[in-house]
């Protein structure tokens, strides 16, 4: 009784909105929609370049036009070639990254001290993903290519692609090593396991999706890069699929480079074509990233 | 005898080291080697570039033509001129550019997925920034010379649309996602008890952005801008591509403009392996190389600045 009493003689004197209250209501109102709409801004190209590409390349994407050579200059047929070189550097620059990059994580996220070294070996990789990826043609050409005497091969571009997408497999690993809990360790380490069986039997294990996710992003851009290999292995036009790996090859993305900068009279839709085909394997292999990422994170069971 | 005596004393060792424990230090030193390979990369790469360009430093460099004339002409056969200069305004003109177009948006946007979106439109948002930026560079290329020039050209009426104006919009395109992911970051790392302490003092969400959440997150947010110019500034395939490529210092945004990165795609490959040319392209790296390191390591002392307070 006395309670609703002291209520109702509070009624008056409850929150009614002041000028300032609706002002500042406004104000956030205002920049809500600003950010909003800047946000818009920012993502709706993505979609207008997907439709366009889609539109003006759909037609041209066939059985035939992923499954035979150029022809005629370049100016007709398919493009086959490309195709499978971009596999053959993707994969030896996944065998050549992944152990590396997998290690380097594994030492940055189980064994290194808080000191200067590491402090380094960060910056380095910050440096390694910000270094302009024509410096890494550069590098590419002085070490593998004449230094090493690979000459221009798979090999030797392979390689550069390696060392240009190597923080990816590190900072990806290294996150998901770091997110697996101390107690997962510390509960391994009473057992008398050794540091090393640790990381085989627990750590790794657990983090073994969350470096598949790294391992499917650094895919997505060795697919996709084109300066690095222009001068250590990606030919202008080699009409043979590529037999090891000390042969050159064409590549997708140096195939789109020159067919739509240095050959003239290619058919608009060729050329869309084979910029949609591109595009595909690369956000193809993002989605997949992605999606796996926000499934684990669902599953996750600590 | 005396084998007997030591024999118990051995088993009864704890620090026993068997096959588990050289394996263990082998792993340790297989790991650390692979932990600083980053480091051996990066010296790896400044020392081959270095190697191939000390030549040109060592010899022909003639510090103030390199840095003070416009011309490059690096083909000509009577006087082969080695300038920098327009190239250099022309990296900058596209990335100031780009940066002008893609700042203000990146950070608007990181604003509103950090603070205003949440659940499903966060979500969905930021994976569309993740997606915009795993374009290939080349794909962004062929964007501005197939889609964006025929626009330009037909919006403002000029001959010919590629130039400073379309190889900034597509190199802003290419730096948002990065500036943005990173500047989102940065707010994130705001603890949310800042945030929490100006609600409670009645301070509605737009305050709490403006004058707690900005303020704390400020350092982090100008690292984003500088990966973000280092990203611009790097760029080689779209700038190749879409800046129309002839040497010239800009006086409007439809001139076209070369920069020092696509100066080494478009030309290394026409040069003699060894030769003056060849060379001073490779000086060309050790810039891009050096003034890129720079940008990073700035970046980073100043997220460092952030994470002392």
């Amino acid at each position: 009784m006395n309670h609703s009493d002291a209520g109702q003689a509070m009624e008056p004197l409850m929150f009614s909105a002041t000028n300032l209250n609706a002002h500042n209501r406004r104000l956030q109102w205002l920049f809500r929609v600003l950010f909003g709409l800047m946000t818009l801004i920012l993502v709706i190209p993505v979609g207008v370049i997907l439709t366009v590409l889609v539109v003006r390349g759909g037609p041209a994407i066939s059985m035939e036009f992923l499954f035979s050579h150029p022809s005629d200059g370049m100016t007709a047929g398919g493009i086959f070639p490309a195709l499978i070189g971009t596999m053959w550097l993707v994969a030896v620059a996944l065998i050549a990254s992944v152990p590396v990059g997998v290690a380097a994580a594994v030492y940055l996220s189980e064994y290194a001290p808080d000191n200067w070294l590491t402090r380094g070996i960060n910056l380095a990789i910050i440096n390694l993903a910000g270094v302009p990826s024509i410096v890494h043609a550069l590098f590419g050409l002085g070490a593998f290519v004449i230094f090493a005497g690979f000459g221009t091969s798979i090999l030797a571009a392979s390689l550069t692609l390696a060392v240009m997408t190597l923080p990816v497999v590190i900072v990806a690993t290294r996150e998901s090593l770091q997110a697996v809990p101390l107690a997962f360790r510390e509960a391994c380490w009473n057992m008398g396991a050794t540091r090393w069986q640790t990381i085989r039997t627990v750590v790794l294990p657990n983090a073994i999706s969350g470096i598949l996710t790294g391992v499917i992003l650094e895919v997505s851009r060795t697919a996709g890069e084109t300066a690095p290999i222009m001068f250590t292995g990606a030919a202008f036009f080699f009409p043979f699929l590529p037999l090891s790996v000390f042969d050159q090859t064409m590549a997708m993305s140096m195939h789109l480079f020159v067919i739509s900068t240095a050959v003239p009279g290619v058919p608009d839709e060729l050329k869309y074509g084979t910029a949609l085909t591109l595009i595909t394997l690369v956000l193809f292999m993002n989605a997949i990233s992605i999606t796996f990422r926000s499934y684990l994170r669902g599953k996750k069971k600590w | 005898m005396l084998t007997e005596k030591v024999k118990p004393s051995a088993s009864m060792n704890l620090d026993h080291r068997g096959r588990d424990w050289y394996t263990d230090k082998a792993i340790a030193l297989l790991v650390f080697v692979s932990g600083i390979s980053a480091i051996i990369f990066i010296i790896g790469i400044f020392v081959f570039i270095t190697k191939e360009g000390f030549g040109f430093i060592a010899g022909p460099l003639n510090v103030r033509e390199f840095f003070g004339s416009p011309a490059w002409r690096p083909t000509s056969l009577r006087d082969p001129t080695y300038g920098v200069l327009a190239l250099i305004a022309g990296t900058a003109s596209v990335t100031g550019l780009a940066m002008v177009v893609s700042v203000p948006f990146s950070l608007g946007a990181a604003i509103f997925i950090g603070e205003f979106a949440t659940g499903r439109l966060r979500e969905t948002l930021k994976v569309l920034v993740e997606l915009l930026a795993a374009i290939p560079s080349v794909v962004w290329g062929f964007i501005g010379l197939s889609i964006m020039n025929p626009l330009i050209i037909d919006l403002f009426d000029v001959p010919v649309g590629l130039g400073v104006l379309n190889s900034g919009i597509v190199l802003g395109l290419m730096a948002a996602p990065i500036m943005t992911t990173i500047a989102e970051d940065a707010l994130k790392a705001v603890p949310d008890g800042y945030r929490e302490a100006a609600e409670a003092m009645g301070a509605t969400k737009w305050q709490v952005i403006f004058k707690v959440v900005l303020p704390t997150a400020k350092n982090g947010l100008v690292a984003a801008v500088l990966l973000g110019v280092g990203r611009g500034f790097g760029e080689t395939m779209a700038v190749l591509m879409a800046s129309g490529h002839s040497v010239n210092i800009p006086t409007s945004p439809f001139d076209s403009v070369r920069a020092l990165t696509a100066t080494i795609a478009a030309e290394l490959g026409e040069t003699a392996i060894g030769s003056e040319h060849y060379r001073a392209l490779f000086t060309l790296g050790i810039l891009l190389f050096v003034v890129t390191f720079i940008i990073n390591l700035t970046a980073d002392l100043v997220v460092r600045g952030v994470k002392k307070k």
